[in-house]
């Protein structure tokens, strides 16, 4: 298949970016960032410099790879990373745009790459439990709902990739953030830190400069792991209940 | 529902949704992968090398042989055995996190609590960034006409024809051979692009095909000196007539820990005896 791409380059943040024109043969059991490949394969053969994107597991589950696929973060595909995103989901003669994540937290670093470590910093701000939990117990010690149990395993399956960021209008980190605070917050481990927990986390993203939360919802609908606007909801509860019983 | 090995009439009986509930995730992400839907196609399964079943030397306490530094989960050796079975990796990943490094991991920092913190301009650290610098300044330099992943794909080519799961001395020491020429052509003909100083991701790739280029050396060495077949390595020399795996525990009951010397010489093996006090070794049956 004869494809039309339109990259976006860009030397660093400082530099002013533009669109590059290239067209390509690749096949359609090609995933995006095989095809990806064999555009920087072909660029590196005409001593050009190749286009710098992110990836690591190219399984889905390291939440590394980014981009923007015709003005969609992790492309057309729903609930699919770029990585799981097969040409197959591509016409033969397509156009093809692709950009980075558009974000003020997130910096362009170099072409398709950005700085996503607000994210890390908001976890390191409080998304993990410190409380020593001793020995393993029974398993049927603390009894834990099933409904719980499965609404906490859907938060964790956030990949932290940052497409909720990117789909935003108000590049809004709510989707990630309140992903993060309901798997712990759901869980009887979680609660010890439970009120510290989300008022550090919801501090520290609003300092990384995120937008507010205006329920559009693209979030859910653009993350690559389904993450429910649920959580945002049960955040701000969190949040606010946290708020008023806290003495600072 | 605890069914075991259900008839296909039993497994019609149920339907997709007992199929979905248990495999769900799993056949979501086949179908994503190859196109195919695989309640409908027979899934195309095949058995493939996992990674190079083991890691760097610890010791009991997680340290590798440069003291201070620890290697936790899958890249460390400890909790290998000869195959590695689905989910070990999260498994020796939380074991060693949860209950191993917590531990250890304070018995050295109490020996160094009142160690002041050392300043970046000390000759150690010149040393060390003089020779990263060489390293990448050597890379860059060879400014040659291919590129850093067609050598990584000929790598995993040999790697693929003559180290997967079924290997022989013959393919191995042909491998041996064939990875130290694509080596000497690599740091003659490799293309990185771009400079030193800036966001480099081919540069970067380019140390990690370096690293490869002796790491998978080295899996072959390993793989040709231990004649029996073992667990995820299957020596095509050593099988009974029925074609099963032929272990050879009276020479072979060690681990391999290979010590890396340069490029130049040959790698140096360290046998790490394995004594078996509450289990014994036994040869597992799949009939």
């Amino acid at each position: 298949m004869k494809l039309h791409l339109k990259v976006w380059r860009q030397r660093s943040a400082k530099d002013k970016g533009y669109f590059e024109s290239h067209t390509l043969e690749a096949n359609e059991h090609m995933s995006f960032l095989e095809m990806m490949d064999v555009l920087n394969e072909e660029l590196i053969q005409q001593k050009k410099e190749p286009v710098a994107f992110e990836h690591d597991c190219r399984e889905g589950i390291c939440g590394t790879c980014s981009m923007v696929i015709n003005g969609q973060p992790h492309g057309p595909m729903q609930k699919t990373a770029t990585c799981q995103l097969h040409m197959r989901s591509f016409k033969d003669g397509d156009t093809i745009h692709i950009e980075p994540y558009r974000a003020k937290a997130f910096p362009i670093i170099k072409d398709l790459v950005t700085d996503r470590s607000a994210f890390d910093r908001i976890i390191q701000a409080g998304g993990y439990i410190s409380v020593s939990t001793g020995q393993a117990v029974d398993g049927n010690a603390i009894p834990v709902d099933h409904n719980d149990a499965s609404k906490a395993f859907d938060a964790a399956t956030c990949i932290g990739c940052g497409a909720c960021v990117a789909a935003c209008p108000n590049a809004s980190a709510m989707l990630f953030t309140s992903a993060k605070v309901s798997h712990l917050a759901l869980l009887p481990q979680g609660q010890v830190e439970a009120s510290q927990r989300v008022l550090k986390m919801v501090r520290q993203m609003d300092a990384e400069s995120f937008g507010r939360c205006s329920n559009i919802t693209a979030c859910e609908a653009e993350c690559p792991k389904g993450i429910s606007v649920e959580n945002i909801a049960r955040m701000n509860r969190e949040f606010f209940t946290a708020s008023v019983a806290s003495e600072e | 529902m605890n069914l075991h090995n259900p008839s296909p009439e039993k497994i019609r009986e149920l339907g997709k949704a007992v199929v979905e509930e248990k495999y769900g995730n799993l056949f979501e992400m086949y179908e994503k992968i190859t196109g195919e839907n695989p309640y409908e196609t027979p899934m195309k399964i095949y058995p493939a090398v996992h990674y190079t079943m083991g890691g760097l030397w610890v010791d009991y306490n997680l340290e590798t042989n440069i003291p201070g530094l620890f290697a936790l989960g899958e890249c460390n050796f400890s909790d290998h055995g000869a195959n590695r079975l689905g989910a070990s990796a999260l498994m020796q990943g939380l074991a060693d996190g949860y209950f191993v490094i917590p531990y250890t991991v304070g018995v050295f920092l109490s020996n160094e609590i009142r160690t002041p913190k050392f300043s970046t301009n000390l000759p150690e650290f010149e040393k060390v960034e003089k020779e990263v610098r060489a390293r990448l300044e050597k890379l860059m330099n060879v400014k040659g006409n291919q590129s850093v992943e067609s050598f990584h794909r000929r790598l995993g080519k040999i790697m693929w024809e003559y180290c997967g799961m079924a290997r022989n001395a013959e393919g191995l020491t042909k491998a041996i051979k064939m990875i130290r020429e694509l080596r000497e052509e690599f740091y003659k003909d490799v293309f990185v692009p771009g400079t030193m100083d800036e966001f480099n991701p081919e540069l970067e790739k380019a140390a990690r095909v370096a690293d490869f280029l002796e790491h998978g050396e080295l899996m072959c060495v390993d793989a040709l000196q231990r004649k029996e077949s073992c667990g995820g390595h299957f020596r095509e020399e050593s099988q009974s007539a029925e074609g099963e795996a032929m272990r050879d525990d009276e020479n072979f009951t060690y681990v391999s820990a290979w010590e890396w010397t340069d490029t130049k010489q040959e790698p140096i093996l360290h046998k790490e005896e394995l004594k078996f006090e509450v289990v014994e070794l036994k040869t597992r049956s799949y009939k």
